[in-house]
């Protein structure tokens, strides 16, 4: 479980995030949407101490990560794995040594049960055969998903994913929302992800925290949103043809 | 006053780079690694360079000593001594600033931009020390190498020109290379290869560390990195030289 309390967070003079306080349940997938701009990114990388937040605590599993120095922050991240908007895989490196990396660094497994635990992985997320090719010889989702294996590789407590399914196909996109419930469930993990895409939100969105403006403005499940009274949310859902559709039949 | 926020950011840096790797067969791998695609790729390029410029130096003192008063040994002795304090440790230093500091701002400024960095932080690893580390050691290993090889090439170029052309006999260019010589010139010419290959590693890396932005602020790092890196070059030549050579 992860606590927010009253982050706060600016850029200069800019408020990009204002008084937030929400709690990201274990074993659930857990979703942060918002419009383009609306700081979500900036949202997950002050969670995650990639950015300092000006005020406000974070709390992960009783552990104070937002007083913590560096060096006592290393060993929750030892515990996180994340997915980054863009891949952010190191493309000097095969897709093997890619996921090499953290096990390396991290566990004292030996060379073949880490190959073992990396060909397990890629087989979770649905690619086999690619150990020794470079990022830039997959496609975009093969690269996200590769981002997902190595973000699991450790067996993390904690994922992160940023947009995971932006810039997919909307098959490609349900095949991934869809691997990461499972993944949530199966290791019981806390997974917090950001999303602008409505068909995750009601596929995947156990719990689901909506901000505009750097403000959170609701809170609740899949179940809850499409009935919602929230202006600021309907306005965010109901943007697209489909969802207003769905609204008028139901 | 930006000047003095930027040196005091620089060492902070430099003291994240140095911190003990949490693996050293890691960290032997990528040393390995950045031997290769920093210094055993230069090569090639430093051979070129010294060949050619080796043979103008010496022509041209061959020139400018053409008159009967004076030794002929001149002309070899001249040539070495301006390779070995000056050519081969500054000037290759310098040309070697242009293309590994390029490359080492916009290998880690891409790494930033595309949060590679970020994700190697998500994963508990020191990035500065785990980029920028292994670029230092390497560096510090093999240029004085490429220096080494550079002045061997150099003086050869200066030689088999000076035949080639007429102006100096082998065996005049070989007495005067051999003549007087001060071992500890050499000496100089590696503390200075070994100052520059610091700079040429720390200061692109830095640039490189710190970028926002995208494609353009990658390669405005690479630009600033590798002018810096040259001044940077030039001011430590002459205080090394003043501490050194007086
Ligand atoms: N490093 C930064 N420095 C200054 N401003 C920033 C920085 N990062 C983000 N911002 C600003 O914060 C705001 C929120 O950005 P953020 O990236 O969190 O949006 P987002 O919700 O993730 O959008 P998207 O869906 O497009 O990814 C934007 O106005 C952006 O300009
Ligand atoms: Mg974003």
């Amino acid at each position: 479980m992860i606590e927010v309390k009253n982050i706060t967070k600016k850029f200069g003079s800019t408020l990009v995030l204002n008084n937030i306080s929400a709690t990201f349940l274990s074993g659930k997938v857990n979703l942060i949407i918002g419009q383009s701009g609306s700081g979500k990114t900036v949202a997950i990388k002050s969670m995650l101490g990639l950015h300092e937040i000006d005020s406000g605590t974070i709390f992960y599993d009783q552990r104070d990560f937002s007083s913590m120095k560096n060096k006592d922050r290393q060993i929750i991240r030892k515990e996180i794995g994340m997915v980054f908007q863009g891949g952010a895989l190191f493309d000097s490196k095969s897709i093997e040594d890619n996921l090499m990396v953290p096990l390396i660094m991290f566990s004292n497994m030996s060379k073949e049960k880490m190959k073992y635990r990396i060909n397990f992985c890629l087989k979770r997320v649905n690619l086999e055969n690619v150990n020794h090719l470079y990022p830039s010889d997959l496609s975009g989702g093969m690269q996200k998903r590769v981002a997902i294996a190595r973000a699991i590789v450790l067996k993390p407590k904690y994922l992160f994913c940023d947009e995971p399914n932006s810039g997919l196909d909307p098959y490609t996109a349900t095949v991934i929302d869809e691997l990461l419930k499972e993944i949530t469930y199966e290791y019981k993990i806390t997974t917090v992800i950001n999303t602008h895409d409505m068909n995750s939100v009601m596929q995947i969105g156990d719990h689901i925290i909506f901000i505009k403006e750097g403000v959170k403005k609701w809170e609740g499940s899949k179940n809850e949103i499409m009935d919602s009274e929230n202006k600021d949310l309907n306005k965010f859902i109901f943007a697209s043809e489909v969802f207003k559709r769905l609204k008028s039949l139901s | 006053m930006k000047i003095f926020i930027l040196i005091g950011k620089y060492f902070i840096f430099i003291r994240k780079v140095f911190s003990r790797p949490s693996s050293f067969s890691v960290f032997y791998k990528s040393f390995i690694d950045e031997v290769f695609s920093l210094g055993v790729s230069s090569i090639g390029f430093v051979a070129f360079i010294s060949l050619f410029v080796g043979a103008v130096v010496t022509l041209q003192i061959a020139y400018n000593l053409e008159n009967p008063l004076l030794p002929s040994y001149l002309i070899g002795l001249a040539t070495r001594d301006s390779i070995i304090l000056e050519f081969s440790p500054t000037m290759v230093s310098l040309i070697l600033a242009g293309k590994m500091g390029s490359n080492i701002a916009s290998t880690i400024g891409t790494m930033r931009v595309t949060e590679q960095i970020d994700a190697l932080e998500m994963m508990g690893i020191n990035s500065a020390s785990y980029l920028v580390l292994p670029k230092i050691f390497a560096l510090v290993f093999f240029n004085p190498i490429l220096i080494t090889f550079s002045m061997f090439l150099a003086i050869i170029g200066g030689w088999f020109f000076g035949e080639f052309t007429g102006l100096c006999s082998t065996t005049e260019f070989l007495d005067g290379v051999q003549y007087f010589f001060i071992p500890f010139n050499v000496i100089y010419a590696y503390i200075k290869t070994i100052f520059f290959a610091l700079i040429i590693a720390t200061l692109p890396a830095f640039y490189g560390y710190f970028t926002k932005g995208g494609a353009l602020e990658v390669g405005q790092a690479s630009t600033k990195g590798v002018v810096n890196s040259s001044i940077l070059i030039i001011i430590f030549n002459y205080l090394i030289t003043q501490l050194l050579l007086n």
